[in-house]
């Protein structure tokens, strides 16, 4: 344990002092090369420029090595592996793919995916924004948002402990020490397995990702409630408007396009999801995901790479259209120029 | 906005209820295991956490000694002692021989079993049974009672998992995964920031839509090319697949296009006025770099520090795929994942354990929140 310790300080300080002394040395290197101090006139402005012309890929260099290793290349590999068989040494066209939506289990996880996709979104948003508009009028509001904001900084695994103790089951008549079935039984009715009850345990799961989220949406779509312009509501007050209606027609409406964000952020790890089902139910129940259907056969039996990839390359095609709008957006913003 | 809404008293009362019930959703799940985990285990087992204050009661079965604990007293044969052995102490209101009648006698009051024995169960657990005959068999008497006891709180459980059920040698793997895991990406993604933000170079527009394109790609595409790529390196050189080194490097390069967007937007809203005037003065890119960006960015680089600590720290996916799973490598979650198979119905050691992997994160959060706030607003406003 020390010894671990003493390594990772070890390579703390040989990793941190390996990148310092890169930059550092690559640009020493240049200016050596080509310097542009101490050389008449005519040979520096030269000098200046091809140091310029070189420079900028110094410091991009290592991001985009890395970048390339851990990302782009496997997202190409990722797409001739799922053309292949189990090993990944033979072609078998689309015969992985066409395994897939035969198969019940992965067709079982689309429709559970899709059931996420619907209701986790929209409930984090929605519970996201209620909470965002009534925490701005009371003087505790700060503090409310903190313990709402909370299980953002809590793991997968972590949560789902605490709602496996929450949704814990003893038979009927015992003590219940999950609070769920204490209260069911304490308002008469019986206690029920959530986890295990095919299709509603789902929902059950998805409130465990919906209870994580919420925080995130409610500090988003906050911020962008402040920035509504106060004359807007002041207008729709002296016209008469009641608060429902100054919420949906004025305020909901200025803050559409970061309503979009949210949504589209939740979206994006929804079809990630895994921990929660890995730890919860591991797929039992019919309550299989994606991702987690792909890490299973990532090393069920020993590992089928081609089937694995496939599903990997479904919950990309799943993303696509996000990472081009997004890509749209930025370059209409000059993410581009300067 | 507070004219809006909430004139009436009524309103503003419902506002003030409507709050509190989302937090106390919110917050409950939470601290059920933060009781639960300082709770003494054979009391989680038998009564809710709420009720942790209140002394709890149950119904519990004994075996009182056999035969040979018998001595011979003024021509009875008796076998005497303390139904709770060493157990902690707990107050008996009623007990009973028969299953089907566990409370059929008060405590202090002589029970009759039959052919003369007679049984007496004191409140404090004390007992006397007395026979006519010399008791026979090793297996004695079955009692059931009705006990009670205090609420009891103990630090017993974190003892537990801390030393013996691994948790703490989990801990220090993770403290080993996130702290290069979260320095390394920083120093390179700077750089490539500023470069992407304030150097003009060919290709640049591309290398920024390429950045905001991987934002979103799943982990799921990276995970078997990388496992095999590991795996070849690991037999080419003759080294282990799973390493430190590879979850440091895995965690950098799936950190690093957030990172560069993140700090290249930040970066490149620094006034312009300063870098021309540090250029005019004679100075480089990488001295503008180093004594103007880095100190003025501190901002976001705190956020993205605390964003990639609780990201690394709360992963479970990448740990499970590129480290091992013996105990030099098993990291928190993985741990306590694996506890959930092998000591599911373990209450106080899963609850304890939980709230030992959360705590570090929760600590971080409220001490650092206002730059994780800053963070998630600049990171999430423009792209995904």
């Amino acid at each position: 344990m020390t010894a671990q310790i003493l390594s990772a300080i070890f390579t703390i300080i040989v990793g941190v002092g390996g990148c310092v002394v890169y930059y550092w040395g690559a640009n020493k290197i240049l200016d050596a090369v080509f310097p542009s101090r101490g050389v008449s006139g005519a040979a520096a402005v030269d000098n200046l420029r091809r140091q310029g012309l070189i420079r900028p890929w110094l410091f991009v260099g290592p991001a985009m090595l890395i970048v390339t290793v851990y990302l782009v290349y496997p997202v190409i590999e990722t797409l001739r592996l799922s053309v292949m068989d189990r090993t990944g040494q033979n072609f078998v066209g689309l015969a992985n793919y066409s395994w897939a939506f035969g198969d019940r289990e992965f067709r079982n996880s689309i429709l559970n995916n899709l059931l996420w996709l619907a209701v986790v979104p929209a409930a984090c948003t929605f519970f996201g924004l209620i909470i965002a508009v009534l925490t701005d009028k009371i003087w505790w509001g700060n503090i409310a948002k903190s313990l709402v904001f909370l299980p953002l900084a809590i793991s997968f695994v972590g949560a789902s402990v605490i709602w496996k103790f929450v949704y814990e089951y003893r038979a009927e008549g015992q003590t219940q020490i999950g609070i769920l079935n204490a209260a069911v039984q304490y308002l008469g009715g019986n206690p029920q397995v959530w986890i295990s009850t095919p299709f509603w345990n789902n929902f059950f799961l998805m409130v465990i990702l919906i209870w994580i989220q919420t925080g995130f949406a409610m500090v988003i779509l906050s911020s962008a409630l402040r920035g509504i312009p106060e004359e807007t509501i002041e207008a729709a007050v002296i016209d008469g408007a009641n608060p429902f209606q100054i919420f949906w027609k004025i305020m909901v409406p200025q803050i559409w396009g970061t309503i979009a964000v949210v949504w589209t952020t939740i979206t994006i790890l929804v079809l990630k999801v895994f921990d929660i089902v890995l730890t919860m139910t591991n797929g039992q129940w019919n309550s299989q995901v994606l991702a987690n259907l792909m890490f299973d056969w990532m090393f069920r039996g020993g590992g089928d790479f081609g089937r694995g990839a496939a599903i990997a390359v479904i919950i990309m095609l799943a993303v696509v259209p996000i990472m081009i709008w997004n890509i749209r957006q930025a370059n209409r913003e000059g993410g581009g120029g300067h | 906005m507070a004219n809006a809404r909430g004139k009436s008293f009524i309103g503003r009362f419902g506002v003030h209820i409507a709050v509190l019930v989302f937090v106390a959703v919110w917050t409950i799940p939470t601290l059920g295991i933060l009781i639960s985990s300082l709770r003494d285990k054979d009391q989680l087992i038998v009564s809710g956490w709420w009720t942790a204050l209140s002394t709890s009661s149950q119904t519990e079965a004994g075996r009182l000694p056999g035969a040979s604990a018998q001595v011979e007293k003024g021509g009875k044969f008796v076998i005497e002692g303390n139904i709770f052995g060493d157990g902690p102490a707990r107050n008996i209101s009623a007990f009973g021989t028969k299953a089907a009648a566990p409370t059929q006698h008060q405590a202090g009051e002589v029970a009759d079993l039959g052919e003369g024995v007679s049984l007496l169960l004191n409140a404090d657990g004390s007992f006397v049974m007395q026979s006519p005959k010399a008791f026979e068999g090793d297996r004695g008497q079955r009692v059931y009672y009705a006990s009670s006891a205090p609420p009891r709180f103990t630090t017993d459980n974190y003892r537990t998992v801390l030393f013996s059920e691994g948790i703490g040698r989990s801990f220090i793997n993770s403290l080993t995964v996130t702290i290069p895991a979260t320095i390394i990406p920083i120093l390179i993604a700077a750089y490539a920031a500023y470069a992407l933000a304030w150097m003009r170079f060919p290709g640049r527009a591309l290398l920024i839509a390429v950045i905001i394109g991987l934002l979103v790609v799943p982990l799921q595409m990276s995970l078997i090319p990388l496992l095999k790529l590991y795996n070849g390196v690991g037999l080419f050189f003759g080294v282990p697949a799973k390493t430190y080194l590879g979850i440091w490097l895995a965690h950098t390069g799936f950190g690093l296009p957030f990172a560069i967007y993140l700090l290249r937007s930040y970066i490149a809203g620094l006034p312009r006025e300063i870098m021309e005037s540090a250029r005019i003065d004679g100075a480089s890119d990488f001295e503008i770099f180093v004594k103007i960006v880095l100190p003025l960015s501190f901002p976001v680089l705190a956020s993205f520090a605390i964003f990639q600590f609780l990201w690394v720290w709360n992963d479970l996916l990448v740990a499970m795929v590129f480290l091992g799973s013996g105990s030099d490598q098993l990291v928190l979650t993985g741990k306590l994942n694996a506890l959930l198979g092998s000591r599911g119905g373990d209450w106080e050691i899963l609850t304890t354990s939980a709230f030992v992997t959360i705590i570090v994160p929760l600590i971080v959060f409220f001490s650092l929140q206002r730059y994780f706030v800053r963070g998630l607003l600049a990171g999430s406003v423009k792209g995904g």
